[in-house]
């Protein structure tokens, strides 16, 4: 019994100063509309980093969390916002359908595909996986019937969505599209909190941490990956859909190894050993591309000078600078 | 009925012969020291017996079933579970997150997601006790990357204990470790054998740690079986001072 109170005197102040963090945390992303324009910014753009934020979280899911290098996620990114642009287009008038047909579509097919790799390891897996986005950047590129081809997906629109009475307008109005993108990315980063705080994240951390231990816990290693990796798509999949519908619009590029790259970027420049770091990452990366971008076409130097220069001198990423002293 | 049967087993990689023919019976509440000089065979043998590689030949039995061509989870999920020579932990996790992924793992929750809390609660029991036979519940929130190689190891010995092992077996538990350290690793199999009843397979080289520990030796020499007895059956053995303990006199 002391022991037990002598812990949990150790323990909550940590806790609730988490607590409070996430709080903060939350309540900054839900008044984004009301503070964004007083420092410069537009909410679209901080919508642009929320859906990017939510890839990279997604990405770091498998790479920070399960110890997993996928050089590729722009692929399931893509086909979530292609799925969801096709549905819009020839389906459905339905936002939230369309939307759930791009999660469905880049999830499912990173599902069956995924199960290809979860040997592979490294370079390996990651070369893999490049290849998997390009497969699918190319069938967009060359479909020109169904996909547009170069031009990318368009004559499709967001549409209004109706709950009852109530007519959520995310068409014309840009603070109600951010909230529909906020509450989408909620589900998924709730959904990932849960799952890494159970059992089952449990073990990816442990295969993170020493694959070998794992395996002679009795951890199916591979079948934890492939979990890891189709989980990790769903999400990341999500975040291309709700591209899909802040643009209104699907290019090839979102399927390209570019995007990829700046997925892992965006992770690793904000911490890819925490949960949130990849969100500041993403925000850091859109709001430097949106504001050097209209000073300089090489704007990418400078996201790659600061690269550098986290990954040399802050390993932990731009948040782990943030709460240097934090215990995790 | 033996829990362990290690029948006529060898491993060949490519032309190197590791281990020729080499039969190992332990039977429950045994502790069983496996000794030799370097080179022996003995970690490629401990390999077989938890299933890191299967055997070229022969046949392994646990508990009166067949598991030669079981994988090394699958041999865990059946009651085996081990230590490395070169610890292998989670470093940057405290020892009761350590033990916790291994109870949890033994428990078969690697998919769990929800846990009912009398669940949550058993666990935690089990995660407390392991910690504390293995002596480590003053350092349980301690990252285990930063305790001592003493400790890290008797951490590694509670995760192992947390899979509810029916046997355990220990790669040189007391490799790199001074005479503090190996004195209370010895201590603590001691404890787990005579105390617990855990039946236990080492492989070791200190050989006041297996003389004093062990009931049974088992000696391996170029991959090849020497000798097999009781401590002192095996220190009277000629064949053995020849080859194993003449040459470090």
């Amino acid at each position: 019994m002391s022991e037990a109170t002598a812990l949990g005197a150790a323990t909550t102040p940590v806790l609730s100063r988490q607590r409070l963090g996430l709080a903060a945390l939350w309540l900054v992303l839900i008044l984004v509309p009301f503070w964004v324009p007083f420092v410069g910014g537009y909410t679209q753009l901080a919508g642009r980093a929320l859906v990017l934020g939510l890839a990279a979280m997604a990405l770091n899911f498998l790479l920070g969390f399960t110890g997993v290098m996928s050089f590729g996620h722009a692929a399931w990114f893509g086909l979530g916002a292609y799925g969801t642009g096709l549905m819009l287009r020839y389906v459905t008038s339905s936002t939230l359908l369309a939307t759930a047909a791009g999660v469905l579509l880049g999830g499912v097919l990173g599902t069956l595909l995924g199960r290809l790799l979860v040997r592979r390891r490294g370079v390996y897996f990651a070369m893999i996986t490049i290849a998997f986005g390009q497969i699918f950047f190319y069938i967009a590129y060359r479909w020109n019937s169904l996909t547009g081809g170069d031009d990318g997906l368009r004559g499709f629109q967001r549409q209004p969505i109706g709950f009852g009475r109530l007519l959520l307008d995310i068409q014309g109005n840009d603070i109600a599209l951010y909230y529909y993108l906020l509450f989408v990315f909620a589900i998924c980063v709730g959904l990932m909190g849960l799952l890494l705080g159970s059992p089952f994240g449990r073990t990816l951390i442990a295969i993170r941490e020493n694959e070998r231990r794992a395996r002679f816990l009795g951890i199916d290693v591979e079948r934890q990956i492939w979990l890891s990796f189709s989980l990790s798509c769903f999400f990341c999949s999500a975040a291309g859909a709700l591209y899909a519908l802040l643009n209104n619009f699907a290019d090839p590029m979102t399927l390209h190894y570019t995007l990829s790259g700046e997925i892992v970027i965006m992770a690793v420049m904000g911490g890819m050993r925490s949960f949130w770091g990849p969100l500041l990452g993403a925000a850091v990366f859109v709001v430097l591309q949106d504001y050097v971008s209209s000073m300089t076409v090489n704007w990418m130097s400078f996201i790659g000078l600061l690269f550098v220069l986290v990954v040399l001198f802050a390993p932990r990423g731009l948040l782990g600078v943030l709460q240097r002293e934090t215990p995790r | 009925m033996n829990l362990l049967e290690v029948r006529h087993v060898s491993k060949n990689f490519g032309s190197l012969h590791a281990v020729q023919d080499v039969s190992l019976m332990v039977a429950p509440g045994e502790l069983r020291a496996i000794i030799g000089p370097n080179g022996a065979g003995k970690t490629t043998f401990f390999n077989l017996i938890t299933g890191f590689f299967p055997p070229s030949v022969g046949e392994i039995r646990f508990d009166g079933a067949d598991i030669t061509r079981v994988p090394a989870s699958g041999r865990v999920r059946l009651g085996m579970a081990r230590t490395f020579q070169i610890t292998e932990i989670f470093p940057e996790l405290s020892v009761r997150e350590n033990v916790r992924i291994a109870a949890e793992a033994a428990a078969g929750m690697m998919l769990g997601i929800f846990l009912r809390r009398a669940r949550q609660e058993a666990i935690a029991y089990e995660i407390g006790s392991a910690i504390a036979l293995a002596g480590l519940t003053d350092r349980a929130e301690r990252k285990v990357g930063e305790l001592a190689h003493g400790d890290q190891r008797a951490a590694e010995i509670a995760m192992a204990l947390a899979l509810r092992p029916r046997l355990l077996l220990l790669d040189e538990p007391t490799a790199g470790m001074g005479e503090q350290e190996t004195f209370e690793i010895a201590a603590l199999i001691r404890r787990l054998h005579r105390d617990s009843g855990y039946t236990i397979v080492l492989i070791e080289h200190d050989m006041r740690v297996v003389f004093h520990l062990a009931d049974r030796i088992t000696v391996l020499e170029q991959g090849c079986l020497l000798a097999e007895g009781t401590p002192a059956e095996i220190a009277a053995n000629e064949a053995v001072q020849a080859a194993y303990l003449g040459q470090s006199a």
